[in-house]
């Protein structure tokens, strides 16, 4: 079963020690996102197990948080995972026009992953970044004032990063 | 030019960096505070200054932190809602991403006048490299002797963490803020007792948004009684705004809340009008929670009196009229948007948002989105719009949090200033498939009761 590098072991028990003695289960939200980044983008059921050992909690408690929250993915996703905001100001600034024309692209519906497994669609709620709109997250970082043009660039970097990683 | 407070060295090359943040006035407010000032005293010229919490209720932040317990030996705690997941509001982000200092300042000197040793900022998951830039601060400030052991000599401990949240909307409430840090489901707590008695691990806790944190600083540096003496009544001090939606400057302003709603619209130094030469049809002036205006009745009060852009102004009139500063999320609708349409996107978000803990909130806010996408997609029927206005009062002040009835509000607004734009969805189904109702008559002059 997959585990944690000493390095991310390290992480672990640094965010632990923010808390009070007996209230490490505070750290299950940061450890989840951890154990996503490392385990394949997404957490299994085995990798939830794995977090509630390493906070000695029961699973279920992991399992609670984890289906409450959107960022969590409970099924795997592609390499690249596009999160186009649909909200209120970024409707107003063409966001369906952009999911359209996502969908055309990739062939794919809100919700489904491409083929090859490079690229997942999906919709989210406003992020905080209604005067950059269009937008979407990828990764990391947010991608503002989307254009069809910048849809293509950003698909082709997707395209030419995941050669080069491989 | 309005008096800039939080944002003036914001774009300062370099602000980001202790070095240029220091040189800038930096770390001023911590070594009045600290070696001048008690914590009381320092409690005391926020209550001066009359400063409202920012994250949008508007409750007066001195006042807050004089309800801490303070029970002998129970640590307290201090946390920072940076969660800001409110449509229309982005300026918290730009405040913690351009001038980071300035939050880790203001915590400093907060978590002095409350007794907190250990702060955490609770910031939304989506914000992942806010993280690091607010970390790097954080390890800057620490470097320097701001935090830590002792600091300055005077015997005060005190350590941040920034914690990331997940991707939900209602982790902004506050208790449900303090559940998320606990490691639990995002689900508000029955109040009483409030977080200032029994907060993060039952142990009292202040809750306040960045802005507020960050506005502490010009407070100690300049006294409570100066801060207070800018902008106008219960309005003290400089507010962002996030202006976004059909503008040509879509952005973060700082104003002193002396300025109209049409200055803010439609002058360059903010919003700079509505691209293409469009007119204004509505406006959303305070995050998607409160109530919308037709473009009449936002430029000008019931009463004729220009719209100001204040909590008293935007307030003008109530519910019936009037409309709320909530937290700075101004959103603009242009002749060419659809009510119907904007108010089933926030619908959506509510629904998706919602904890599941009440009924009428979890059941309602689901049908308001499946009875709008009706009316929007040319299936309504007139009956429901009446349902919609029916559905949204029994949710209304029937819940545990206030996410209740803040999906309410936008629907109840909308309904009650657009009902017309409604009905002629029901009436003109396929007309409204192919093209927008327009701006008709809600940007028309309001008949003015004649002085008696
Ligand atoms: C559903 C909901 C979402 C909220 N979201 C936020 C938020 O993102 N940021 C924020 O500062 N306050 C938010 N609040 C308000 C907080 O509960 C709390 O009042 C605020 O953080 C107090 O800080 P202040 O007094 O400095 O404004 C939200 C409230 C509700 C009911
Ligand atoms: S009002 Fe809605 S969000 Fe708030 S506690 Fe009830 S169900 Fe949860
Ligand atoms: S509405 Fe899309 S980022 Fe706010």
């Amino acid at each position: 079963m997959a585990q944690f590098s000493a390095e991310k072991l390290n992480k672990v028990n640094e965010i632990i020690a923010r808390y009070p003695a007996g209230k490490q289960k505070s750290a299950l939200i940061p450890v989840l996102h951890l154990a996503q980044e490392e385990f394949g983008g997404w957490l299994s059921a085995e990798t939830m197990d794995y977090v509630a050992s390493l906070l000695k909690i029961e699973p279920i408690e992991v399992y609670e948080v984890a289906t409450f929250y959107s960022m969590y993915n409970l099924k795997p996703v592609g390499k690249y995972v596009f999160e186009v905001c649909q909200t209120g100001p970024c409707m107003l600034n063409g966001s369906d026009d952009i999911i359209e024309y996502i969908k055309d692209k990739l062939g794919i519906k809100v919700g489904e992953t491409t083929a090859d497994g490079l690229f997942t669609l999906k919709t989210v709620e406003c992020l905080g970044a209604c005067g950059y709109a269009p937008m979407m997250q990828l990764g990391k970082h947010y991608r503002e004032h989307l254009t069809k043009e910048k849809i293509d660039a950003i698909i082709e970097e997707c395209e030419r990063n995941a050669v080069t990683n491989n | 030019m309005g008096r800039k407070l939080l944002l003036e060295k914001a774009h300062v090359p370099g602000i980001r960096t202790y070095e240029v943040y220091r040189r800038e006035g930096g770390y001023r407010s911590v070594e009045k505070a600290l070696k001048t000032m008690t914590p009381d005293q320092v409690t005391e010229e926020v209550k001066k200054s009359g400063l409202r919490g920012r994250g949008g209720a508007g409750f007066p932040a001195g006042m807050k932190w004089s309800f801490l317990a303070k029970p002998e030996g129970v640590p307290r705690y201090l946390v920072c809602n940076a969660d800001e997941s409110e449509p229309g509001t982005f300026k918290d982000r730009y405040l913690m991403e351009f001038i980071p200092h300035l939050l880790v300042e203001g915590l400093i000197v907060a978590s002095y006048a409350l007794g907190s040793n250990k702060t955490f900022i609770y910031i939304r998951g989506e914000y992942a490299w806010i993280v690091d830039i607010l970390e790097q601060a954080i390890a800057e400030a620490k470097n320097n002797g701001w935090l830590g052991k002792n600091i300055l000599g005077t015997g005060f401990d005190l350590e941040i963490y920034v914690q990331r949240g997940a991707g939900a909307y209602i982790c902004g409430e506050e208790t449900a803020l303090l559940e998320s840090l606990e490691g639990k489901r995002g689900n508000p707590r029955i109040k009483p007792p409030f977080p200032a008695v029994k907060g993060l691990w039952d142990s009292p806790t202040v809750v306040n948004n960045v802005e507020t944190l960050a506005a502490v600083v010009p407070i100690i540096n300049i006294g409570g009684d100066e801060y207070a003496k800018i902008g106008v009544g219960k309005s003290t001090g400089t507010k962002l705004i996030s202006a976004c939606g059909n503008i040509n400057k879509p952005g973060v302003y700082e104003i002193d809340m002396t300025i109209s709603v049409e200055e803010f619209i439609y002058s360059d130094e903010y919003c700079g009008g509505i691209p293409d030469g469009k007119r204004l049809k509505a406006c959303i002036p305070g995050g998607s929670s409160v109530p919308i205006l037709p473009a009449n009745l936002l430029l000008k009060t019931a009463k004729g009196e220009k719209r100001m852009m204040n909590y008293e102004s935007l307030s003008d009139g109530g519910f019936a009229t009037g409309t709320m500063m909530g937290s700075g999320g101004f959103i603009v609708l242009d002749e060419d948007q659809c009510v119907v349409r904007h108010t089933l996107t926030l619908a959506r978000f509510y629904r998706h948002e919602s904890c599941g803990q009440c009924s009428p909130c979890r059941e309602g806010t689901g049908w308001m989105e499946k009875i709008l996408k009706n009316i929007e997609y040319g299936k309504g029927k007139k009956s429901d719009i009446d349902l919609l206005w029916d559905i949204q009062r029994k949710i209304e002040g029937n819940t545990i949090c206030p996410l209740g009835d803040a999906a309410a509000w936008p629907v109840a607004a909308a309904i009650r200033h657009f009902r017309d734009e409604f009905e002629w969805h029901v009436l003109y189904p396929n007309a409204a498939q192919n093209r927008n109702y327009g701006l008709a008559h809600y940007a028309d002059p309001l008949p003015v009761a004649a002085k008696t």
